[in-house]
């Protein structure tokens, strides 16, 4: 693996400092599971890659108005960059911040590649991958307890995976740049619902080929 | 950087060999004998569309949209007879609008974002909903995708303009879709490279007169929005108009280049058969 070219996070960025001890909410997402939980406005959401190279795969949506949501495009715009780190400010696809990245410990994430499918691992892998769990199954089940269905789910951030794209537009998903416990931080700049599967794929780097259980822990700065 | 992974347990490290050795393999087909197989772009002059194949012609002005179902087996051509820079298309299964073009499968699955004759656009499930069969240009760009009303505030100082995220909102709207139905968008005619971690625009890449062909591979609703990429770099809004001509396609063989150029694309085709024979 190479991290020649990953910038390292930002030391400029007033991230806050966030004792686990102070979260109010805190659960590790098995390998393979979805997750979601309602992030209000000027919560932190703390991500930890508790063994490392895991791909943790994160769409945000306006509780209010979930037809507002994550926008991979917009952000990318906003930011002219196609990777997330610390300072990237997650815009949806009304042009508003829904959240900014405050800390991160490893320094790049994808927004490009979105998530595994099991339609897409036939084409991508082979028929014979078709009935292999895949991120898009978690992200259905987890959508829908918020009323919302397969419509709903749009390209999303890849936390803690690694893809470059080259000047000739070739791109892979590659060895993830994590190592166990780095970690990123999410400052909700609107309530929104965090949807996120710890992807399950194996038949890529994106987890090491091996998928691993990921910690989430919330913080109110308004209560700690 | 912390310490490395814990070493899995040995029956585990022999799936993960395996799965790697896969892995590599198929990245090497991808990025490699795939590649070798792609057509050069078209000539100019070596497409003509005999004219009792058209079903359809329109020029859609500039800044506009423009909708419309187009069945399989038929053709869209984009005429850029202005030199606009850039113009964004979004598409939908017209019997199942839930699926739609994939962005993110679509540079994934095929291993590059550089889509361009040879190609295929992908949906959400495994389907191939276009193949660019001709295409002078071979500048597109399916990572930074359309304007929206904060970039034309920052290139031009007036978010009122019209822009491509506003056009697919209304494109989806005359289907009786909205906002959830639309998600990120391929733009032709828009040659960005990500280059040191940053998209650039690319100069004298799109010229007037140049177009892209795209065949339907299922019968679908297309939306063209016919408004300048966020990263041209023009100090004025200035869209030019396009046409857009839908025509009867050559009939697919099965050497079709689109069909054979990959084995993603392969695959993609015998989804496309399945889910047809139903």
């Amino acid at each position: 693996m190479t991290t020649t070219d990953i910038p390292v996070a930002s030391r400029f960025f007033a991230a806050p400092v966030l004792e686990p001890s102070q979260a109010i909410h805190d659960f590790t997402i098995p390998a393979n599971r979805p997750w979601s939980h309602v992030l209000r406005k000027g919560q932190v959401l703390r991500l930890i890659d508790l063994e490392g190279q895991q791909a943790v795969d994160t769409l945000f949506y306006n509780v209010d108005d979930t037809s507002e949501r994550y926008s991979a495009q917009d952000t990318i715009l906003h930011q002219n960059a196609p990777y997330v780190s610390t300072g990237t400010r997650l815009i949806s696809n009304a042009g508003r911040v829904m959240a900014t990245v405050v800390a991160d410990s490893c320094g790049r994430h994808d927004t490009s590649a979105g998530a595994c499918s099991c339609e897409a691992n036939t084409v991508r892998f082979g028929h014979h991958t078709r009935y292999m769990h895949a991120c898009r199954e978690n992200f259905i089940i987890e959508v829908t307890k918020h009323g919302m269905d397969k419509r709903d789910i749009v390209p999303n951030i890849n936390f803690f995976m690694n893809v470059p794209i080259d000047p000739d537009g070739k791109l892979a998903i590659v060895d993830g740049v994590s190592g166990p416990g780095d970690h990123v931080d999410i400052l909700a700049a609107m309530d929104v619902i965090v949807v996120i599967s710890n992807c399950p794929q194996i038949n890529n780097p994106c987890n090491g080929f091996n998928p691993t259980p990921v910690r989430v822990l919330v913080f109110d700065p308004s209560v700690a | 950087m912390s310490s490395p992974r814990p070493e899995p347990q040995a029956d585990t490290q022999a799936t993960i060999a395996a799965n790697r050795t896969r892995y590599e393999a198929l990245k090497q087909a991808g990025n490699g004998v795939t590649p070798r197989h792609l057509p050069p772009p078209t000539a100019r002059d070596r497409a003509p569309i005999a004219e009792e194949c058209i079903r359809h012609k329109e020029t859609v002005p500039g800044g506009w949209y423009w909708t419309k179902l187009i069945r399989r087996g038929e053709a869209l051509r984009i005429v850029n007879t202005s030199a606009t820079p850039g113009v964004s298309v979004f598409a939908w299964n017209a019997h199942d609008t839930s699926e739609r073009y994939n962005s993110a499968d679509t540079v994934k699955i095929q291993w590059t974002s550089d889509l361009r004759k040879g190609r295929v656009l992908f949906s959400d499930m495994g389907r191939v909903l276009f193949s660019i069969i001709e295409d002078t240009c071979c500048a597109h760009d399916a990572i930074v995708g359309g304007s929206t009303p904060a970039s034309n505030a920052k290139a031009y100082g007036d978010a009122s303009l019209r822009s491509t995220a506003e056009n697919m909102l209304l494109a989806a709207g005359k289907h009786g879709l909205g906002r959830r139905d639309v998600a990120p968008v391929i733009s032709f005619f828009a040659p960005v490279s990500i280059i040191d971690g940053r998209p650039q625009w690319r100069e004298g890449a799109v010229t007037s007169g140049d177009f892209v062909d795209i065949r339907a591979e299922l019968d679908l609703l297309v939306a063209v929005s016919n408004c300048p990429h966020p990263l041209a770099p023009r100090s004025e809004y200035a869209p030019g108009p396009i046409e857009c001509v839908v025509y009867r396609a050559p009939p697919s063989t099965a050497d079709d280049i689109c069909r054979t150029a990959s084995a993603e694309a392969q695959r993609g085709f015998e989804n496309n058969d399945l889910y047809l024979q139903a």
